[in-house]
């Protein structure tokens, strides 16, 4: 059975925990992800925002992601806060200069969501003040439209994408931002012998994300900005580790943000579920 | 409540939709071998005409055979023998192809029919994983290998 099987599958994953390359799953193989950030909070309690994500490589140009969200605050609650159903879409067959892939999410969540997977509009740190018996009472459906820009140049990979999301229930205005990334694994060539602690097995980066107003009130002001240093260790086995501390750049911004996150690859995850059903040996 | 339930659904079919999609990508025939095969073909001279810098290297052959089993064993079968999800890679095809054709494929995918790009992969293991695959024609597979 191929999700039992040997490690034949290396994760190699960037260590980006808020941009995205233009690389999709794999087709048939499941990912399974959860994140995890620790973010400090001026004027309210420090926070725990955790998400598990369920990647799944339907063809090699797309890739459907569903995200579970939760949060607990300190000296507050702990609350389940919505769910995200993403899909990327690869829109060139071949590589070229820049590698475009179009990135559609359907959020449900509520407003004491606090996993900052992105920030847009004029998303601020006071807004994760609200206590979460009071920030869970408001919902949320919106539409998030990204264009993942990337490419790969001796051996670093540059990624930029531009984001903008639609507010539909309760309906607002277009909210805009932004997340740039750039990685290199710590090794090009591929050592000889299978090993855990490989130089090739380890990539660093730094991401910068941050909002950009919206179509009421577009710019800067009142928007918050955030810098993080990322590294990334991909096992044999099929698991990456990721950590990333992120340092917010202006007042609006958390002061901290640290995350880190544990993923397994499954490989052959599509067909074992089509002989579940179909009976096949 | 409808929209929790729309929204169910709607990742119900995503999901089903997903899986189906898979499913179908993956049955291969021989027809759909000459497919891919024929990608080698379409790569641009100025491509085909590469020489591979790490030529003549051993170490470079066992880091290849090291990231063909990480990333291409799964679909190609561990020797390259082919499977369900994709096609040989002991044919003349293959084998017969340059090593500029080889690596333009593996930077490329043949995406269409569900072989991803492998550009994640710093060049210098691209180049190693088409030293490994200009060994296979050598290579006699193993009996593992060779009873199924």
């Amino acid at each position: 059975m191929a999700l039992a099987g040997p490690s034949r599958l290396q994760a190699q994953e960037s260590p980006y925990i808020v941009t995205y390359d233009h690389y999709l799953e794999e087709p048939g193989n499941l990912e399974v992800e959860y994140f995890s950030t620790l973010g400090t909070q001026r004027g309210g309690h420090d926070f725990h925002a955790g998400w598990l994500e369920l990647e799944y490589g339907a063809t090699a140009w797309w890739t459907t992601e569903l995200y579970l969200d939760g949060q607990s605050t300190f000296h507050d609650s702990t609350v389940f806060t919505g769910f995200r159903w993403e899909n990327r879409f690869r829109l060139l067959q071949r590589e070229h200069f820049i590698n475009p892939v179009l990135y559609i999410e359907y959020e449900q969540i509520s407003e004491a969501d606090k996993i900052v997977k992105e920030v847009e509009g004029h998303d601020v740190e006071a807004d994760h003040a609200v206590p979460n018996a009071e920030a869970r009472q408001g919902h949320n459906h919106e539409l998030e439209l990204k264009l993942l820009l990337s490419k790969n140049f001796k051996g670093w990979n540059v990624a930029v994408n531009p984001l903008a999301t639609k507010p539909l229930l309760p309906s607002g205005p277009w909210e805009f931002g932004y997340a740039v990334g750039a990685s290199r694994p710590l090794a090009l060539k591929a050592s000889a012998q299978k090993c855990n602690f490989c130089r090739e097995n380890f990539s660093a980066g730094v991401e910068m994300y941050g909002d950009l107003g919206d179509t009421i009130s577009p710019g800067l002001h009142e928007t918050s900005h955030y810098l993080a240093p990322a590294a990334a260790w991909n096992l044999p086995s099929g698991w990456t580790f990721r950590v990333s501390p992120g340092f917010g750049l202006n007042d609006n911004s958390h002061r901290l943000l640290i995350r880190w996150g544990v993923s397994r690859e499954f490989t052959g995850f599509g067909e074992t579920v089509s002989k579940l059903f179909r009976g096949r040996q | 409540m409808k929209a929790v339930f729309l929204s169910l659904g709607a990742l119900l079919l995503g999901a089903v939709l997903a899986l189906a999609q898979a499913d179908g990508s993956k049955a291969r025939n021989a027809a759909d071998s000459r497919f891919d095969y024929a990608e080698l073909a379409k790569a641009p001279e100025k491509a085909r005409s590469r020489r591979n810098p790490l030529a003549g290297e051993e170490t470079a052959v066992a880091g290849g055979k090291k990231l063909f089993e990480q990333h291409c064993a799964a679909c190609h079968g561990l020797n390259g023998e082919g499977g369900k999800k994709a096609p040989s890679l002991l044919v003349p095809e293959v084998q017969d192809a340059t090593p500029g054709a080889l690596f333009w494929v593996l930077t490329n995918g043949v995406v269409r029919r569900g072989m991803p790009v492998w550009s994640k992969l710093p060049e210098a293991q691209r180049w190693q994983m088409v030293s490994y695959l200009e060994t296979l024609k050598t290579s006699p597979p193993s009996a593992g290998t060779a009873a199924k």
